[in-house]
């Protein structure tokens, strides 16, 4: 048995009075794309953005490839994210005054690659995506699928170690939503790139290879990895 | 699934030989439970006796002869009936699922365990459908998308009840 990729031990956190995590314990294996469940103000935001280093606990560890991040200084984790996690959110992602590909090319530009090879590689992300033809488009040109998928394209174009994923299908209808569950998954899997994925729709968890479900603040693992 | 209306509907389109009908039925909807071809002329022969089809001469080929299937009015009209009529909604007010967990709460058990228990065989199946929907063609990405939907309103159902379960077991313990 190999240690987690990611690991979350007794993890609390409140705002304010109010206790959003409460001993939260999660395990993420790598490679897999687990699926984290649970009603509206359960925590399960929370618990993820505690795992990519977004949000600092209260108290309780958060380990990422054994090493313990729950306690490094903004910049180390600043650096974290941009180097080792991807992200997808449900709203406002995109920067409306760049294209498309330059939306896309913004993860290799912070990380220092240089522009021409950063828009060349943004740009191999179009055909993957179904998005030839709207690289020069800027986010108001875009559907919300296409948008989207724009959004993934760059949450995966530096090969992150981790893809977290804040309901990325939150905002559209069921069969683009499944089209963009679709392409994350696929590509996600080509890469080696493990998701975490936060949802409340059954449908979208469903394309997980199992599910931690959050309730009153703590995660519970329900079941296994399909196998074939 | 209705076997003998599906066929009826098969020969509504063309006249057909057993082993087409059979054929069809697989390709569209076997689903992995293909019919057997004794089902196929038992059910062709039935139909026959009721006056839905007639069977043609025996039409001789490179193999044993065959029969062409052709459906007559009286088919065709209950195969139209069939089509028109909606299928029940049911209501399933006394599900097994609910069962269980008024049981389990009568009982002084954990209802709660139940239905996570219930809640990750439901996904469990929804991850194969899933996996079916993204290697399969469209026919069975449509199937799977029926028995997903199902399967998401049970599960709606479940944490909702998950929810209420406090609720409810004040509502049991009165009786």
């Amino acid at each position: 048995m190999t240690d987690p990729l990611i690991h979350a031990h007794d993890v609390t956190l409140a705002f304010g009075e109010t206790p959003a995590l409460r001993g939260a314990e999660l395990a993420v294996e790598a490679g897999e794309v687990l699926a984290v469940m649970g009603p509206s103000g359960s925590g399960k935001s929370t618990l993820l953005h505690c795992l990519a280093g977004i949000l600092t606990p209260d108290s309780g560890e958060i380990r990422f490839d054994g090493r313990r991040i729950d306690n490094l200084g903004e910049q180390e984790r600043s650096a974290l994210r941009r180097d080792s996690f991807g992200f997808v959110f449900q709203f406002g992602q995109l920067v409306p005054e760049l294209t498309a590909e330059e939306n896309v090319a913004l993860p290799l530009l912070l990380g220092g690659r240089r522009r021409a090879a950063a828009l060349q590689q943004a740009r191999s992300w179009f055909p993957k995506l179904g998005l030839d033809g709207l690289e020069a488009r800027r986010s108001g040109e875009l559907s919300g699928g296409q948008a989207q998928r724009v959004a993934l394209a760059r949450g995966l174009v530096a090969e992150p170690r981790v893809l977290f994923a804040d309901e990325p299908t939150g905002a559209l209808d069921s069969l683009t939503g499944e089209q963009v569950m679709d392409l994350l998954v696929g590509c996600a899997r080509e890469q080696g790139t493990t998701v975490v994925l936060v949802t409340h729709e059954a449908r979208i968890a469903a394309y997980a290879d199992r599910e931690a479900i959050v309730r009153d603040g703590r995660a519970t693992s329900m079941s296994g990895r399909l196998t074939s | 699934m209705s076997v003998p209306l599906t066929l009826l509907g098969l020969l509504e389109r063309e006249p057909s030989h057993g082993y087409d009908l059979k054929r069809d039925y697989d390709a569209f909807f076997g689903r992995g439970k293909p019919l057997p071809f004794g089902q196929v002329y038992a059910t062709l022969g039935r139909l026959a006796r009721d006056g839905k089809v007639v069977v043609g001469e025996p039409e001789a080929g490179d193999g044993p002869d065959r029969k062409r299937y052709v459906i007559t009015e009286t088919g065709a009209t209950e195969f139209e009936d069939w089509l028109r009529e909606p299928v029940a909604a049911e209501p399933h007010l006394q599900t097994v699922l609910f069962s269980k967990v008024v049981l389990a709460l009568m009982l002084g058990r954990d209802a709660e365990l139940y239905l996570d228990t219930q809640r990750a065989a439901h996904l469990k199946r929804m991850r194969e459908l899933t996996e079916i929907k993204r290697s399969g063609g469209l026919v069975d990405a449509l199937l799977a998308d029926h028995g997903l939907f199902h399967l998401e309103s049970d599960l709606r159902w479940i944490d909702l009840t998950a929810a209420r379960l406090d609720a409810l077991a004040a509502e049991v313990a009165k009786r």
